[in-house]
C-alpha cells in the first residue's frame, strides 16, 4: 500500500473541510481525487503532503507516518500544486538546482537527470530564460519536471491540467502516462472528468468534506444503473407523441428522426420500440444502449449528497 | 548534513533572487547614510571616531534587517512558501538559511562603512573584537529579521511597516546618536536593545571606550540571538501553514 489514510479530517473556523474520510492507494496505480470546489480535494492534497497538518487521523505513506516524520514522506514523493510556484525571477535550470539542493541530490545527478526531463518535457532549449517570460503550459511543465528531479516513488498532482490549452495538457497527460508506465504512483485531483476517465484507476469521489463514493470508474458508472439510455435513430420521423405514450419512460434530445430514452429496465424498452416500429411500419437504423459519462456519474452522485 | 546542505540551498536562492539586486543594495546602504548625514547636519559637535562607529552599527542592523521580513510574506504571495513547505526541509532550515542570507548581506555590506572610517585614519584597535561583534550582531538582527516575518500577512508592505515601527525607534534608544551615558534613564530601555550592545562593541573597537563590559555585550547578543531564533522557528511553525 502505498498511501493508506484512516478518519483524516480537518476544520478551519466553522467550516468542516475534511471529514473523517479513509482510502488507501495501491502501487502503481493512478488514484484520482475528484470533488466540486470547496469539496476538500486541496485540503485532503495539502495533508497528505504535510503541508498542513491534520486535526484528527492517520496518514501512513510509503510506510512512514506522515505526521510524526514528514521529512522522510516527502524525499519520497513529488508534488505538483494547484498554482504553478516555481521561482520566475530565475531561469528555469537554477529552479531546478535549486530543487535538487532543497533535495539534497548531489550536483552531478542533479544536472544530468535535469537534462533529462527538460529535454522529454521540450523545455531544454528555454532552460536559460527566466521563468517569468514561459507560457503557462512551459510553467506546468517545469513544474512536473522539479517534481519529478528526485525520481519520487509517489507523484502528487493537484489540477494540473488546469487552465491550460488544449495541446498542453494533452502533452501533460502524455507524460503521466510515461510516469505510470515507470511504475510510480500517482494520486491526481482534476475537475476534468474526461481526463479523470482516461488516466485513472480508481477514483474517489469528495464532497463536502467526504469520500462520497470509491470505485473504478467502470463501477462507479454501474451505481448510476437507473441511468442507462438507449439512443434509437428511425429510418423516418417517428411520431414521437405516440411514441412516448407507449414507452412511458421520459424521451430526450428528440432530433428529427433520432431520440434518447432513460429506463431502468433497457430489455423492457427495447421490445416496446421493436414494437412501436412493427406497428407504424418503421425501420430501425440503429440502436445503441449508452453508458452514462462519468461527469454524470459525478453529477449524479454529488447532486445525490 | 541533509537539513544544513538545504539551508544553504535556500541562503543561496535569497541571494540570487532577494538580495543581489541594484535597488535592495542601494537601500541597505542609503538609510543609515541618510541618518548619519542628518545627525551631523543637526550641528551636534562629536568626534569622528564616535560618528563612525554608530554608522557601521546601523548599517549592520539596517542590512542585516532589510529582506528578511519580507521574504517570507512574499514566497506565500507567489506561492513559492508551498513548494518549500513540500519539500523535505525543515522550517527550523528554512529560517536558518534565511538568517545566513541575510548575514553574508549584512558583512558585505558593512564593509562600506569599515572603509570609510580606516580611510578616515580611525584605527580599530581591538580587530578581533570588532570582527566577533560585527558578526554576532550580524547574526542577532538577521534573526530579529526573520521573527518580524512572523504575523500571519501575506502583504509584504504589512511586514514592513511593522518592522519600521520596531527598527526604528531602536536606533533612537541605543546609544547611537547619544552617547549611552547622557541618556539619563533612557540608558536603561536601551538595555533591551541588541542594538546597544552592538554599538558598545564597535566604540569599544574604534573608540576604546565602553558602557558594559565587553563579555556582557557579546553574551547579551548571544541571548538576544537564541531569543529571536528561537521564538521565530516556533512562530513560524505555527503561523506558516496559515499562510498557504
Amino acid at each position: 500500500m502505498v498511501i493508506e489514510v484512516k478518519g483524516l479530517s480537518k476544520r478551519f473556523g466553522d467550516i468542516q473541510a475534511v471529514d473523517n474520510i479513509s482510502f488507501n492507494v495501491e502501487k502503481g496505480e493512478i488514484f484520482g481525487f475528484l470533488g466540486p470546489n470547496g469539496a476538500g480535494k486541496t485540503t485532503t492534497v495539502r495533508m497528505l503532503t504535510g503541508i498542513i497538518k491534520p486535526d484528527n487521523g492517520q496518514i501512513n505513506i510509503l510506510g512512514h507516518d506522515m505526521i510524526k516524520d514528514p521529512i522522510k514522506v516527502k524525499e519520497k514523493i513529488g508534488v505538483v500544486p494547484e498554482t504553478s510556484n516555481a521561482y520566475i525571477d530565475i531561469t528555469g535550470w537554477e529552479n531546478m538546482m535549486l530543487t535538487a539542493g532543497l533535495y539534497d541530490i548531489p550536483r552531478e545527478d542533479a544536472a544530468r537527470r535535469s537534462k533529462e526531463l527538460l529535454e522529454d518535457f521540450d523545455i531544454y532549449n528555454r532552460r536559460n530564460h527566466k521563468v517569468k517570460g514561459y507560457s503557462k503550459g512551459m510553467k506546468q511543465r517545469l513544474i512536473l519536471c522539479m517534481a519529478l528531479l528526485h525520481n519520487p516513488l509517489l507523484l502528487f498532482l493537484d489540477e494540473p491540467t488546469s487552465g491550460l490549452d488544449v495541446q498542453s495538457s494533452i502533452k501533460i497527460i502524455e507524460k503521466l502516462e510515461k510516469i505510470k508506465k515507470e511504475g510510480k504512483t500517482i494520486f491526481l485531483t482534476t475537475h476534468n472528468m474526461w481526463e479523470a476517465e482516461k488516466l485513472c484507476d480508481r477514483i474517489a469521489i469528495i464532497n463536502r468534506g467526504k469520500i462520497a463514493a470509491i470505485d473504478k470508474p467502470r463501477f462507479l458508472k454501474e451505481i448510476t444503473e437507473e441511468m442507462k439510455k438507449i439512443e434509437v435513430t428511425f429510418e423516418e420521423k417517428p411520431d414521437f407523441e405516440r411514441l412516448k405514450r407507449v414507452i412511458k419512460e421520459p424521451i430526450h434530445k428528440i432530433e428529427d428522426k433520432n431520440f434518447i430514452v432513460e429506463s431502468e429496465d433497457i430489455s423492457d424498452i427495447i421490445l416496446k420500440i421493436g414494437e412501436f416500429a412493427m406497428e407504424n411500419n418503421l425501420k430501425i437504423k440503429s440502436l445503441n444502449t449508452l453508458t452514462p459519462s462519468l461527469e454524470e456519474v459525478f453529477i449524479k452522485i454529488v447532486e445525490g449528497e | 548534513m541533509g537539513q544544513l546542505n538545504r539551508a544553504l540551498t535556500i541562503t543561496k536562492k535569497n541571494i540570487l533572487i532577494y538580495y543581489l539586486k541594484g535597488p535592495v543594495i542601494i537601500f541597505g546602504v542609503l538609510i543609515p547614510v541618510f541618518f548619519f548625514l542628518a545627525f551631523i547636519a543637526g550641528g551636534k559637535q562629536l568626534p569622528w571616531s564616535f560618528l563612525i562607529s554608530g554608522l557601521t552599527s546601523m548599517t549592520i542592523f539596517f542590512t542585516a534587517t532589510s529582506v528578511s521580513p519580507v521574504i517570507m510574506p512574499w514566497e506565500a504571495q507567489m506561492n513559492t512558501l508551498e513548494r518549500l513547505i513540500a519539500s523535505p526541509i525543515s522550517i527550523y532550515a528554512i529560517i536558518v538559511g534565511d538568517i545566513l542570507a541575510s548575514i553574508c548581506f549584512g558583512l558585505l555590506i558593512t564593509i562600506i562603512p569599515i572603509i570609510l572610517a580606516l580611510a578616515t585614519n580611525v584605527t580599530i584597535m581591538n580587530p578581533l573584537t570588532f570582527i566577533i561583534g560585527v558578526i554576532l550582531a550580524s547574526t542577532c538582527f538577521s534573526a530579529l529579521g526573520t521573527l518580524l516575518s512572523t504575523p500571519r500577512t501575506n502583504l509584504p508592505s504589512n511586514i514592513m511597516m511593522l518592522s519600521s515601527l520596531i527598527k526604528f525607534p531602536l536606533v533612537f534608544i541605543s546609544g547611537i546618536f547619544i552617547p549611552l551615558e547622557s541618556m539619563g534613564w533612557g540608558s536603561y530601555i536601551a538595555l533591551f536593545s541588541p542594538l546597544t550592545y552592538t554599538m558598545d562593541i564597535v566604540r569599544y573597537s574604534m573608540q576604546g571606550i565602553h558602557a558594559y563590559p565587553i563579555n556582557i555585550d557579546i553574551l547579551a547578543l548571544i541571548i538576544f540571538t537564541i531569543i529571536f531564533f528561537t521564538a521565530s522557528v516556533k512562530l513560524h511553525e505555527v503561523n506558516i501553514p496559515h499562510r498557504i
